[in-house]
């Protein structure tokens, strides 16, 4: 039942209202008090976000890009340095009568269409405040053009920047890798305002990559005031950048441009390493391209002209390379031999064949060495002294030596990627092929050959450490060396018989006399090798062994070469490994390249005077040649203009799947070589061909 | 004011209110000023002109007795729902909706008119009711339907804010008139059911959209929570003294949309920081009380229900505006009255202005006879 509702007379109207009144205006001012403490709030509590948020708003920061630490070598020259870059760019904002003003840059600057159509999608997409590049790596001439007609040219700025440079070229390609324009997804993933900025550079490969922090330093920026619609109100203080630190390197830059130079034609490669420290003295990988236009952006004709090329131009071979080492393992194996208790003096007779179940293995000299010692059997390259010793002991003693030695490790070095090969034993075959280890397999290892795969870096260091007899760790950041190497496991008297025996394979009438050092008092120590990329039939062993000058490139021996030197007190240990040389030519083979390499350690005169000499009868040095092979490609795959000047992104690592592939490739062929199975039927005559002179 | 200096006119006119309105026109002008960057060019100049013809226009009325506005209340309120309707048809009839009445010579918003009319019809209906029928449902149910039928015509529009207010100015007066309280608890809470209600049936998607960012304004901070957030970020910038007159980067560099008409309080607050948004706060609350004292002064029902009623009409305009711009009420287009560029609340507002002082004018002669 509802309540009768109260009466309600004027005066309690009156008293009503003035109750009802004085609470409305208590509720007002409540409110003016609740509005006042949230402005209190944003205004005091949050001010300072906002003050950040406004500025954000109003300020901003056009970056420049820092300058990039410089690559030096251990006595402080560059090897990656930045010099001034000529350069041209546009502020929207500024640009009046885009037409015409697109037009005479194009003109004075020679621009190519398709540059001008970049161009103009570039300005249609930039905030007004944002510079877009017009070019860059401008010549002074070009230059000073536009600087000269910049009244008829508003928005136009012709900057001075940085870019990188190279001053050895290809030489140090392969070591520093290269820098180029961020691409859109590494901007998509980062959203760095400096990935869009124009003249600013990553590294894309190598050490450029890989120090790619260190190096990079802090963009300075170009403050200016905009208005919510882009448009530029005023400038502000411009902060400058701070460089990006040095790294210092380990690798000597004349001997690195030595090396390369001294490499010629081959496609090969070569480490030094100081045998003190393990220090990388120099890293060559040739040929190579040229890290300066490649940082550039380079033309599709460039590139199809690298990635065709049989000598796999970019392809570090140092670090992923792969190769039969051949011979050059057999000092090791002796160590090996010793350490199970093999007498130096129990002497093998080589008759130059020896039987194996079904199989015949052969030794490289058809006729055979007669008897045969240890020290013999490494300075004649002897095969049937080790095929008789392993056959005896079993490749499952051989194995842990060639590891101590650094086969098959993957060293701490600052590179993405390193291939470190195979040392197989019995343990990995039946892991890998679940497959028993077979005597014919322990034989084929024992020269290097087989499941056996090594990459350069590795044999210097295999070197490196016979001759120290101790386990030094290769290094390349000068800050980063590995000092006191601990000492290897074996008696020093026996290290010392496979440094004699080394010495003996150029000075003792071995297989590397060519190597002898012209400087008197100082002898080199040395082991040369020979890895066969093909087998060799029955039938083409009666007929007599293809020459390898008969052979095409592809199937030809590689020739690898390892050697310390000055042999009576250690400084310098050396790989080089020649991709299918053949032995065809002497001056292009290992010897002469391992002598000269070293000669330039120890008497720089005498070494480069000889390379004077030489270096003419292939072709000139490493940029005459690279330009007079580039102009051959360019006549014969002649393109159309506009494809030429068409740039690609500058995205090509030598990590690029294509890069990967390639040196997959390069690097099967020994695998199936070693897994066709050198048992039973088909005899493997891996015997190394060694030329004795 | 001394009566000895002026003449009796001039003497008797409510000066401290009228120096306290003069000042925050004023200060809105300076803000208007910056607003263009520092030029009385386009809007101070002009919003200063339109005041002072206002102010006059409020003065004149002033004069009206409060028997004058008794009569009209009712037959001005019919003729305002009357152009509403109007303005309805003519929307129909040219397709798409508009919130004007061209007259030829002016164009006229009556919605906004509306804001003090329905005060007016509100109060005029509680002084003709008997004070025994306060208490019964016949109080409640004919001034549901004076404020409901413009509220619904001015949503038609669509008008949020406007609707709002005159939904609130009425209920306002209802509640003065001495309604139970059960009730405005009980529509409370009808509110509440009914506001996901009309959010799902009523509003349109711009409205839908803009109470959606005003809960969420970060997730749309380019689009239409942009007001908001710039609103907010202007605001909480200028700190307790502000960035200086003329040095406010978010409305000198476009940053804050509308700075001079709906988020004028923005700027101002950039520039002049807590301590000018608290007095300006302040000057309004003391207006207000002005208009609720002249309600509590007054002699008829009618009267201080009208004072009191059209004091907090005022107070919804500055209450919801400096909600929205602060970030507690979503965006309903609601201007800062005096402060804000635009006639039509400056004109509401010095009406309302003018009818107050017209009471209090009554409400002194009284006290003198």
């Amino acid at each position: 039942m509802r309540r009768p509702p109260r009466i309600v007379s004027e005066a309690m109207q009156t008293a009503s209202f003035s109750r009802r009144a004085w609470l409305l205006g208590a509720a007002q001012a409540g409110v003016g008090v609740m509005l006042a403490g949230r402005m209190a709030w944003l205004s005091i509590a949050e001010n300072e976000r906002y003050n950040l948020l406004a500025e954000s708003n109003r300020v901003n920061a056009t970056l420049i890009p820092p300058r990039r630490g410089w690559l030096i070598d251990r006595h402080g020259l560059p090897i990656a340095n930045n010099r001034t870059d000529f350069r041209v760019d546009i502020l929207p904002d500024r640009l009046r009568d885009d037409e015409r003003v697109i037009a005479l840059l194009a003109q004075i600057l020679k621009l190519p269409p398709e540059e001008v159509a970049r161009l103009r999608i570039d300005l249609e997409r930039a905030p007004g405040f944002q510079p877009v590049q017009v070019a860059e790596r401008l010549d002074w001439e070009r230059f000073a053009a536009v600087s000269v007609r910049l009244p008829e040219l508003p928005g136009v700025q012709p900057t001075r920047g940085f870019a990188r440079h190279y001053p050895l070229g290809a030489a140090v390609a392969h070591l520093t890798g290269y820098v180029g324009a961020p691409t859109a997804e590494q901007f998509k993933e980062t959203r760095n305002p400096l990935y869009v900025t124009p003249g600013f550079k990553l590294g894309k490969d190598g050490l450029e990559k890989m120090l790619e922090d260190r190096l990079r330093g802090q963009p300075g920026a170009k403050r200016v005031e905009v208005t919510a619609r882009g448009k530029l109100v005023a400038e502000l203080a411009t902060r400058p950048d701070i460089p990006g630190r040095n790294a210092r390197l380990t690798i000597d830059a004349g001997l690195q441009e030595y090396a390369a130079r001294r490499l010629g034609t081959n496609s090969g490669s070569a480490v030094v390493l100081d045998c003190r420290t393990g220090e990388m003295l120099c890293m060559v990988s040739m040929p190579a391209y040229d890290p300066n236009s490649f940082s550039d952006g380079i033309s599709h004709l460039e590139w199809s002209m690298l990635s065709e090329n049989d000598h796999v131009p970019l392809m570090n071979k140092v670090t992923q390379g792969l190769y039969p080492p051949g011979s050059t393992v057999k000092p090791m194996n002796t160590l090996a031999l010793m350490a199970a208790g093999v007498a130096p003096t129990e002497r093998v007779f080589c008759s130059g064949a020896m039987r194996v179940g079904t199989g015949v293995f052969h030794c490289h000299k058809r006729g055979g060495h007669g008897p045969v010692d240890m020290k013999t059997a490494v300075a004649q390259s002897c095969d049937i002294y080790f095929f008789e010793m392993i056959r005896r002991l079993g490749y499952d003693k051989i194995a842990p030596v060639a590891r101590e030695l650094g086969l098959g490790r993957k060293f701490d070095l600052p590179f993405s990627t390193q291939r470190f090969g195979t040392v197989p034993d019995s343990a990995w075959k039946q892991r890998k092929y679940k497959d028993r280890w077979t005597i014919a397999d322990g034989l084929n290892a024992s020269i290097g050959q087989g499941y056996v795969l090594a990459n350069p870096l590795q044999l210097a260091v295999m070197a490196a450490r016979i001759a120290s007899g101790r386990a030094l760790q290769p290094s390349i950041l000068a800050d980063h060396v590995h000092h006191d190497a601990p000492a290897l496991p074996f008696q020093s008297e026996q290290l010392q018989l496979v440094r004699e025996a080394m010495w003996a394979v150029v000075n003792g009438g071995g297989t590397g006399v060519a190597s002898r050092l012209q400087i008197p008092g100082m002898s080199i120590a040395a082991k040369t090798g020979t890895a066969q990329v093909r087998r060799i039939t029955m039938a083409e062993r009666r007929a007599g062994v293809l020459n390898n000058g008969q052979l095409p490139f592809k199937l030809r021996d590689h020739a690898l070469f390892v050697c310390f030197a000055p042999y009576e007190n250690p400084r310098y240990a050396a790989g080089i490994v020649l991709e299918h040389n053949g032995h065809t030519i002497r001056n292009l083979d290992t010897p002469l390249i391992g002598r000269d390499i070293m000669t330039y350690l120890l008497d720089r005169e005498r070494a480069l005077k000889s390379l004077a000499e030489v270096e003419p009868t292939w072709g000139g040095d490493i940029q005459t040649r690279m330009a007079a092979e580039a102009a051959a490609y360019r006549a014969e795959h002649a393109p159309a203009p506009a494809a030429a000047a068409t740039k690609t992104d500058a995205v090509v690592p030598t990590d690029a799947p294509a890069v990967e592939a390639a040196t997959d490739l390069a690097n099967r062929t020994q695998e199936t070589l070693a897994t066709d199975g050198p048992s039973g039927e088909t005899p493997a005559e891996q015997g190394t061909t060694e030329n004795s002179q | 004011m001394s009566s000895r200096l002026l003449p009796e006119p001039l003497a008797r006119l409510p000066w401290r209110v009228l120096l306290l309105v003069m000042a925050i026109a004023l200060f809105g002008q300076v803000v208007l000023y910056s607003a263009a960057g520092g030029s009385i060019r386009p809007w101070a100049w002009s919003q200063g002109i339109r005041f002072f013809v206002l102010l006059a226009a409020a003065l004149a009325v002033s004069r009206v007795p409060e028997r004058s506005w008794k009569a009209i209340a009712l037959p001005a309120y019919a003729a305002i729902v009357l152009a509403l309707v109007a303005v309805e048809a003519l929307g129909a009839v040219r397709g798409g909706s508009q919130r004007w009445l061209d007259l030829g010579f002016i164009r006229i918003q009556p919605s906004e008119f509306m804001k003090p009319a329905i005060v007016l019809a509100c109060a005029k209906f509680y002084d003709m009711l008997p004070a025994a029928e306060t208490r019964r449902f016949g109080a409640v149910w004919p001034a549901a339907v004076l404020i409901g039928v413009p509220a619904g015509l001015v949503m038609l529009q669509p008008d949020l804010g406007t609707a709002l207010m005159i939904c609130a100015g009425g209920a306002t007066v209802m509640f003065l008139a001495g309604i139970p309280l059960r009730l405005f608890v009980g529509g409370a809470l009808g509110v509440m059911v009914a506001i996901p209600l009309a959010f799902t049936f009523f509003l349109h998607d711009y409205q839908r959209n803009r109470i959606l960012i005003f809960l969420d304004p970060e997730s749309d901070p380019l689009g239409t929570g942009y007001h908001i957030s710039q609103s907010k970020i202007a605001i909480g910038s200028g700190g307790i003294w502000g960035k200086g007159f003329l040095q406010g980067t978010q409305s000198h560099l476009d940053y804050l949309p509308e700075g001079h008409t709906d988020f004028v309080f923005a700027t101002m607050a950039e520039e002049w920081g807590l301590v000018g948004g608290c007095l300006l706060i302040l000057a309004f609350l003391l207006v207000i009380r002005w208009g609720i004292e002249v309600g509590q002064r007054a002699n008829t029902r009618f009267a201080r229900l009208t004072a009191a009623g059209l004091a907090t009409t005022i107070f919804f305009y500055v209450a919801i505006n400096l909600m929205m711009v602060m970030g507690l009420a979503p965006v309903v287009g609601i201007p800062l009255p005096l402060v804000s560029f635009g006639s039509s609340a400056q004109m509401t507002v010095l009406l309302c202005l003018g009818i107050l002082m017209s009471i209090d004018r009554e409400n002194r002669r009284a006290a003198r006879w």
